[in-house]
């Protein structure tokens, strides 16, 4: 047995050792190919390197146990500097070398471009950091999965929460004018407007460091609104909110991750309490996210980059369904990545039938006694 | 009607906001013709003293009329200290320059205060005590107008009247009225030009600081940027009302204030600012001197 165990160390070691040396060398033929796409180098190489180390680690864990139904894992590692005219090489690069799934790409606009390819040779996709809400949804990648949340994913939450928890009839969408603050009040406002159970009565913008909001203030209460969804920062949240303390005006107010910030109580005090805002889920208490980042510090002697959880989520989801599944095949992959639900830093996650991981997302938080605490 | 009484006053408030920043622009403007854009920022360290005396007077449990009688006087003197000193070492060695020296050494002063702020204090947001109280009195009303409401708007009168009495009747008024007429004939008749000048930067940016602590605590929050924000504000406002014009700023403040209010409240807070400077434009089209100001060199 123990001489067994060593052997298979050993071979994990040599595997390994071969994958980070000379990813394309190609291994026996027996092996299982997972290709890590994405920025390794240029300005966003940040983004990019963590899913690599993400895709180091979990190989390694894996190989040591003895691969996946008697096969070795290999990485085959290809930089697209986040470009989309560079990332259909990448992925035609993947498809010659014959990848069987690809954690990746980092950016939205380099994985849509990939996507057709991967999509014609029958390979399942999975990114852990593009958000764009139209891979997804548009319907169009079958193989595509991804661990993160759309952009548009927190205004569901916002608004589900305003219309199911809080029974919202009247809704006032505020925002600051900026990219962030406008794009989720319109995602807000649209998801509203569909649910058929609740009205916007109100969707306008306030200009950021403007010395007073009084009249916003007593628009919103002229609309009879009975909850406020405001997308910006917390400098306006904080002034909205006091000023409609002044006004006497006691409705709800629902914000978003700019303003679940502790800033937000420190500068708003007594006026915070009850504020609702929503934020990424909390991982810090899962065990696994917690032996994910020992196991990065281990290795590499510094804290993970970015999108490093989710990669490595991406990683377990992309292997575990093809243990699960028994084969390389895009159509049992997809299938179970839909059914098995598998243990991950950011969850127990399994995948709706657009690719979106149930179970990553956002959640609501309420500012109680001086603090942000999860409404459950 | 009662939403249009609401946002009447919602837009008097912003406009005395605007005013008390105002009047300083349009002192300095009126003496020396100088856009002096580092008045927004006196305006912020107005609020940083008030902010630090009152929080420190609060822990020595001083009574609140008395944490705001001396954060006012202490935010007073030391705004007129960065004033004086600021036109002391930029602006008078450029007195005799060519006009867009001095400006450019206003804008220069402007970022610089800000930069010191951001440095020796900190680039956060942070909380202001509520320094004027809610008045129980004022209950009934406080839907339409709070009580800080009410006190920005109290203030702003008394100091516009306060200004225009001490410029009419006093010595030093005189003396103002005599600068901003001719400055070789003020010196050729005895009048010290240095001091009066001097005495205009004190003036406003002790306005400026009282200001200061009043919006700021109506806000609840500061931070080192947001005298540059007020300060475009209110320079529009003085130059809507007439720059160099103490009535005029306080009307052109209002004009801007209650055109930004109801714009907001009837049409959209998209396009608060739009209306804002569209009315600006107009104005300026047919008053190139703005609301009440003059076209000749009588100001102040």
């Amino acid at each position: 047995m123990q001489s067994g165990l060593k052997k298979k160390l050993l071979v994990a070691a040599v595997s390994l050792g071969f994958a980070m040396a000379a990813p394309v060398a190609g291994m026996a033929a027996d092996t299982i190919k997972l290709g890590v796409a994405g920025a390794q180098s240029g300005d966003l190489a940040s983004y990019g390197l963590p899913t690599v180390k993400a895709a180091e680690l979990v190989v390694a864990m894996y190989n040591a146990k003895g691969g996946i139904n008697g096969k070795m894992i290999e990485l085959l590692i290809e930089d697209d500097v986040c470009k989309p005219e560079v990332a259909t090489n990448t992925a035609t690069k993947l498809v010659t070398d014959g990848v069987h799934v690809v954690l990746g790409h980092i950016c939205s606009g380099a994985t849509k471009a990939a996507l057709p390819i991967y999509k014609e040779a029958g390979v399942v996709v999975m990114s852990p950091s593009a958000t764009n809400p139209d891979l997804t949804q548009s319907g169009d990648y079958p193989n595509f999965f991804r661990t993160i949340a759309s952009d548009d994913a927190q205004a569901q939450t916002e608004v589900d929460f305003a219309i199911n928890v809080i029974g919202a009839k009247k809704i006032a969408v505020i925002h600051d004018k900026g990219d962030y603050g406008k794009g989720l009040a319109e995602f807000a406002k649209k998801f509203i407007q569909e649910s058929g159970k609740a009205e916007v009565v109100l969707f306008e913008g306030v200009t950021p460091g403007a010395v007073d909001y009084t009249a916003i203030v007593q628009k919103i209460k002229r609309k009879g609104a009975d909850a406020v969804i405001f997308g910006g920062y917390h400098p306006e949240a904080s002034k909205i909110v006091s000023m409609m303390k002044k006004k006497r005006l006691k409705i709800t107010f629902i914000s978003d991750d700019g303003v679940k910030d502790d800033t937000f109580i420190k500068v708003a005090g007594k006026n915070a309490e009850g504020v609702y805002a929503s934020g990424p889920n909390d991982n810090s208490a899962n065990p696994l996210s917690t032996a994910a980042i020992d196991a990065h510090k281990k290795e590499y002697n510094e804290d993970p980059g970015a999108f490093f959880e989710n990669a490595y989520s991406a990683a377990l989801a992309l292997l575990n369904a093809i243990e699960k599944a028994g084969s390389t095949d895009m159509a049992d992959i997809v299938k179970a990545l839909q059914t098995e639900t598998v243990a991950t830093p950011v969850g127990n996650i399994h995948f709706d039938t657009r690719g979106d991981a149930v179970g990553v997302g956002f959640a609501m938080y309420v500012v109680k006694d001086g603090a942000y605490v999860e409404v459950k | 009607m009662d939403y249009f009484i609401e946002l009447l006053f919602a837009g008097l408030t912003r406009g005395s906001i605007y005013a008390l920043i105002a009047l300083g622009y349009t002192m300095v403007y009126g003496i020396i013709g100088l856009i002096n854009f580092a008045h927004g920022e006196i305006y912020m360290i107005g609020a940083f003293t008030s902010f630090i005396v009152a929080t420190v007077l609060s822990i020595y449990g001083f009574p609140l009329l008395a944490i705001v009688i001396i954060a006012a006087v202490a935010a007073a003197v030391w705004s007129s200290a960065y004033g004086f000193t600021v036109e002391k070492l930029a602006y008078r060695p450029l007195r005799k320059a060519p006009r867009l020296a001095p400006l450019i050494s206003a804008i220069g002063m402007s970022i610089f205060l800000q930069n010191y702020v951001l440095l020796a204090q900190t680039s956060d947001f942070l909380p202001f005590p509520e320094l004027i109280p809610e008045f129980a009195f004022m209950e009934p009303v406080a839907h339409i107008v709070g009580s800080s409401d009410m006190v920005i708007l109290v203030t702003t009168a008394i100091v516009m009247i306060a200004l225009t009495c001490l410029i009419k009747f006093t010595k030093i008024g005189k003396a103002m009225r005599a600068t901003a007429q001719d400055k070789t004939m003020a010196v050729l008749v005895g009048v010290n030009v240095d001091r009066v000048i001097s005495a205009t930067f004190i003036i406003g940016s002790a306005l400026a600081a009282i200001g200061g602590l009043l919006i700021a605590s109506h806000i609840g929050q500061i931070n080192f940027y947001i005298g540059f924000l007020a300060g475009i504000k209110a320079f529009t406002a003085a130059v809507l009302g007439g720059i160099g014009s103490i009535p005029g700023a306080v009307l052109g403040s209002l004009v801007l204030g209650l055109t930004e209010s109801f714009a907001t409240g009837y049409i959209s807070s998209d396009y608060e600012d739009v209306f804002a400077f569209s009315l600006l434009v107009l104005i300026l089209i047919f008053k190139p001197s703005g609301l009440l100001g003059k076209t000749e060199t009588k100001k102040v």
